[in-house]
């Protein structure tokens, strides 16, 4: 079985699965990491939402055979840790806006928009609501306009 | 006396006794149990009202005993008891009989023993009980039901908690009784000695079950329930660490998939690569079973490659050649004739008749379950509004005795009515016992709306006759396709049949069950709203509310076009003909908060709409963008269309115990009214519906969401909550379809009104599912 080295959240981890299985059943089945959630499996829903290198990308869409040795993936249980907090000022948003129903999509959904902050913030602009529009992102309890207030919130936090 | 304002002196006096029937004037009992540290119970029935209620005739019939009352009065004769524990850290433990879906009734019933044991809400933890059969019907989430019919036991064994607490700091001060006080989980005695809820737990046990008379906190007293609190598991969700079924290891249970027919309900009939497919990376095990070919595997991305490698004989499915039109003409044929009442010769008539599509109640988490079936026993974990019903149709399933089944009972990443049924358990126990290996068996998403549970497809036809600025007649027929209440709904009604309002004799189930939902607000003379069903092929159930979103919408859309006749305003006409106090004065406040008739630009239009249900009410005002502008924005893979641009919803849900949860269903409620009147449907061709994914299915998303939304919760004088759950369904979705007919100057016939269009290419269905794309790195934001 070939072996794959990459970092995860800050550990450089080593697996033994075959190169076409896709990150998010490399994180979850055999890494034990559940915070990315399924939901679809074809890039859609993006309840899978984690960060490589900084941005935003769906695991289920990733054979793990494509990551190099110095990817450097985080998944929603490594994002307070990039700021070295108990929790990142974008969750911290969230449990103040009491954004999650059910909970299934707020990994993604945290993970998205930490990284739509970070790159509206790299083209040094504030959030639109053309970007909150575009959030693709499903959440089947709908409570989207509380995601969008916690994502404004999160951003003047970040 | 020296108590401080906000700690609570016991000995309440009863000299209050609530003013509403079931918490009144009873006594209350609770007990304090055999236990090590302080156990206490309630019986489930405590404060339900009574059954023998009278039912009038005019009022209709949930006015007077609702699903609700049903729901609760099912538990009177099971006489059963709640348990809360008290540890040594001062933390109280309960074990709710239902199910969390999203909803919040964990974080409510936390609100609830804090408020009657004087407790921090961060010091009452809320877990969901297993199966418990000794419970029979009173273990069912539905119907909006938790927290009417669990607030007043929960109560009770939360006061009886606090006296019990109070008796043992009592003798250990060597105080008497009512010189004590509680504040936040700490007994203070006379000289100001203290003693915390801890270190009382186990002076506080008890040697034996001893039963007690409580009375309750009177509400001017509240300090928790009423005021808004974040979810209890807000910070488990942020951090991922909130466990949902598939994120459970059971022992040896390894990702399990199912390869499905390609038409609705098929089965298999032979492999015919079965030793390819086993000999697959990560494959484990393959094995038929009625619902397809099960593939266990070390990941599930190795399922879905299994999966999709299969070669499978299939045999057809029951609606092989079937399609919206054919089912349509069906329902067409089984619409019940109308019966107007004789009335006067210029008497005008206006008559109206709405299609809704087969919609897919599946929640963001896809039907999953863990199994492990052995030779005499078996296990499950699975998020199951109805335990014992799976718990029963399991053990027929693997053909075990109940008492040899355990199911364990996981939080559900959303239900929407999905959950009631067992599907995922069941299905996992047969591949369990077929492998003689525990499975964690997961749904494809594109599984999900091409076999799984649908709201089914309905007509509902409107016949008004008017005269002389009255409404003389209002009779609706709805016509659907069979709705599927094998959760134990049906066993409710069936055991309280004697109890039930007379005029329910003779109805079969779900006429039943439409008659104890659905309400006419209105004064509109003589109603009568029938049901008819027929077709069992499909697999249905309930989406959030059984019958009211579709209801509501064709006789919301009708009182607009009868206002209209009238030449009356749809808000003024409204306000004239409600006779149901909650809803006007709901309407009333969203009409004041929205805005009604204000100045808006052309192609911009407002809708407004109310419902009634659960003994309470909601109204919506909508405002709705169909400039060009709005309507043809291109985003890729996605149905923009109108978009609503302004929500504001009314909620009166009787006794509020957390405002911010019920904003919570609200905002839910809202979008997916707006889904139903707009976007999401699944559309049936040739035997099979075509979408398998949630870019085609259209469920709403950001470019979808109104950017103003607004929740006005009622303030209410009842001493008991109504129900939350489904409220904010049914008033959303007709204020987006009075809108749209007012927008176009056309009635819609059909919801949702883009169905016409099929805006996707389908997705294979040999293979059953779609290919995992490779090309993630290539889309990093």
């Amino acid at each position: 079985m070939p072996q794959h080295t990459f970092l995860v959240n800050g550990e450089r981890v080593t697996v033994d699965v075959a190169d076409d299985v896709r990150l998010l059943w490399v994180l979850r089945d055999v890494l034990r990491l559940t915070g990315p959630k399924y939901g679809c499996g074809i890039n859609v829903c993006k309840a899978c939402t984690s960060h490589v290198n900084g941005k935003a990308f769906n695991p289920c869409s990733v054979r793990v055979g494509d990551l190099a040795p110095d990817d450097e993936v985080t998944t929603i249980e490594g994002l307070a840790d990039t700021v070295d907090a108990d929790l990142h000022p974008m969750q911290q948003a969230w449990v103040d806006h009491d954004v999650a129903q059910c909970g299934y999509c707020q990994p993604g959904q945290i993970m998205a928009a930490v990284a739509l902050v970070r790159r509206v913030r790299a083209e040094g602009r504030a959030i639109t609501d053309a970007d909150l529009d575009g959030i693709r992102n499903i959440c089947r309890c709908g409570t989207y306009t509380r995601i969008r207030e916690a994502i404004r919130d999160g951003a003047e936090r970040m | 006396m020296t108590t401080a304002p906000t700690s609570r002196t016991p000995d309440t006096p009863a000299s209050e006794p609530p003013d509403r029937p079931g918490v009144s004037r009873r006594r209350l009992i609770g007990w304090v149990l055999a236990s090590g540290t302080l156990a206490v119970a309630a019986d489930l029935s405590s404060g339900a009202p009574s059954a023998s209620a009278a039912v009038p005739s005019p009022p209709q019939v949930p006015e007077i005993f609702d699903l609700g009352d049903l729901q609760t009065n099912s538990a009177l004769p099971t006489s059963q008891l709640i348990r809360i524990d008290l540890d040594e850290e001062g933390v109280a433990h309960f074990a709710i009989p239902r199910m969390e879906v999203g909803q919040g009734i964990t974080t409510a019933a936390a609100m609830i023993i804090a408020e009657e044991l004087d407790l921090p809400v961060d010091r009452v933890r809320v877990t969901l009980a297993p199966a418990r059969p000794e419970l029979v019907f009173n273990q069912l989430t539905g119907g909006s039901n938790t927290m009417q019919s669990m607030f007043t036991p929960i109560r009770v064994a939360a006061a009886t908690a606090r006296g019990a607490l109070l008796q043992a700091a009592a003798t250990e001060l060597g105080a008497q009784l009512s010189a004590l006080t509680t504040k936040a989980g700490v007994v203070t005695g006379p000289t100001g000695a203290t003693l915390t809820y801890g270190q009382l737990s186990t002076l506080a046990a008890s040697t034996e079950d001893v039963a007690v008379e409580v009375s309750l906190t009177p509400r001017r007293e509240f300090s928790v329930i009423g005021t808004s609190h974040g979810r209890d598991d807000a910070v488990a969700a942020v951090t991922g660490r909130k466990q949902f079924t598939m994120d459970l290891f059971v022992e040896g249970a390894l990702p399990t998939m199912v390869c499905r027919p390609p038409t609705l309900n098929g089965s298999p009939r032979a492999v015919r690569n079965l030793a390819t497919v086993k000999a697959m990376p990560g494959v484990t095990d393959v094995v038929t079973v009625d619902t397809g070919v099960a593939v266990r595997a070390a990941t599930f991305g190795q399922c879905i490659d299994a999966v999709r490698a299969l070669d499978v004989q299939w045999n057809g499915g029951p609606v092989d050649g079937e399609d919206d039109e054919s089912i349509l003409a069906e329902l067409r044929r089984a619409e019940l004739p109308m019966v107007v009442p004789k009335v006067p010769v210029l008497a005008s008539t206006l008559d109206l008749r709405v299609e809704f599509m087969f919609r897919s109640s599946a929640a963001l988490e896809p039907n999953c379950a863990i199994a492990d079936v052995r030779r005499d026993r078996a296990t499950v974990w699975a998020g199951l509004k109805a335990p014992l019903v799976a718990q029963r149709n399991v053990a027929r399933a693997v053909g075990l005795p109940i008492s040899k089944v355990t199911v364990n009972v996981v939080t559900g990443g959303g239900s929407f009515g999905h959950k009631l049924f067992g599907d995922a358990a069941i299905e996992a126990a047969k591949i369990s016992k077929a492998m003689g290996k525990p499975v964690k068996l997961m749904w494809h998403r594109a599984d999900e709306p091409r076999q799984g549970r649908t709201h089914p497809m309905a007509t509902s036809r409107v016949r008004a006759t008017m005269l002389a600025g009255q409404v003389l007649t209002f009779e609706q027929r709805h016509t659907s396709v069979v709705t599927d209440f094998g959760h134990g709904l049906g066993e409710r009604l069936t055991a309280l049949a004697a109890e039930l309002p007379a005029n329910l004799g003779g109805l079969s189930l779900s006429q039943s069950i439409f008659t104890l939902t659905q309400e006419l607000p209105y004064d509109f003379g003589v109603v009568t709203q029938l049901l008819n069903e027929v077709d069992t092929r499909f697999n249905t159930g309930s989406m959030r509310n059984i019958y009211s979103p579709d209801v509501a919408t064709a006789n919301e859309l009708a009182v607009d076009q009868i206002a209209k006749r009238f030449g009356k305003d749809p808000y003024s006409f409204r306000m004239s003909f409600l006779r149901n106090a909650k809803a006007k004065r709901c309407l009333q406040a969203v009409a004041k908060a929205g805005g009604w008739g204000r100045a808006l630009p052309k192609g911009v239009t407002q809708g407004i709409a109310v419902h009634t249900e659960y003994k309470g009410a909601t109204a919506v005002l909508v405002e709705l963008d169909t400039r060009p502008a709005t309507v043809n924005r291109k985003i890729r893979d996605a149905v923009t269309g109108p978009r609503v641009t302004k929500a504001v919803i009314a909620v009166d849900a009787g006794l509020v115990v957390n405002p911010r949860g019920l904003e919570a269903q609200m905002m839910g409620g809202v979008a997916d009214g707006i889904a139903l009147a707009l976007t999401s449907s699944n559309h049936l061709q040739d035997g099979h519906f075509l979408e398998a994914s949630w870019d085609n299915y259209f469920y709403t998303r950001q470019w979808n969401v109104p950017p103003e939304f607004r929740c006005i919760v009622m303030p209410s004088d009842e001493e008991l909550p109504g129900g939350a759950g489904e409220a904010g369904v049914a008033a959303s979705v007709a204020a987006v379809a009075c809108a749209y007919a007012r927008a176009t100057g056309k009635v819609p016939t059909r919801f949702p009104v883009n169905h016409g269009t099929v805006s996707f290419t389908p997705k294979s269905f040999v293979p059953s599912v779609p290919e995992s794309p490779t090309d993630g790195l290539s889309y990093t934001s």
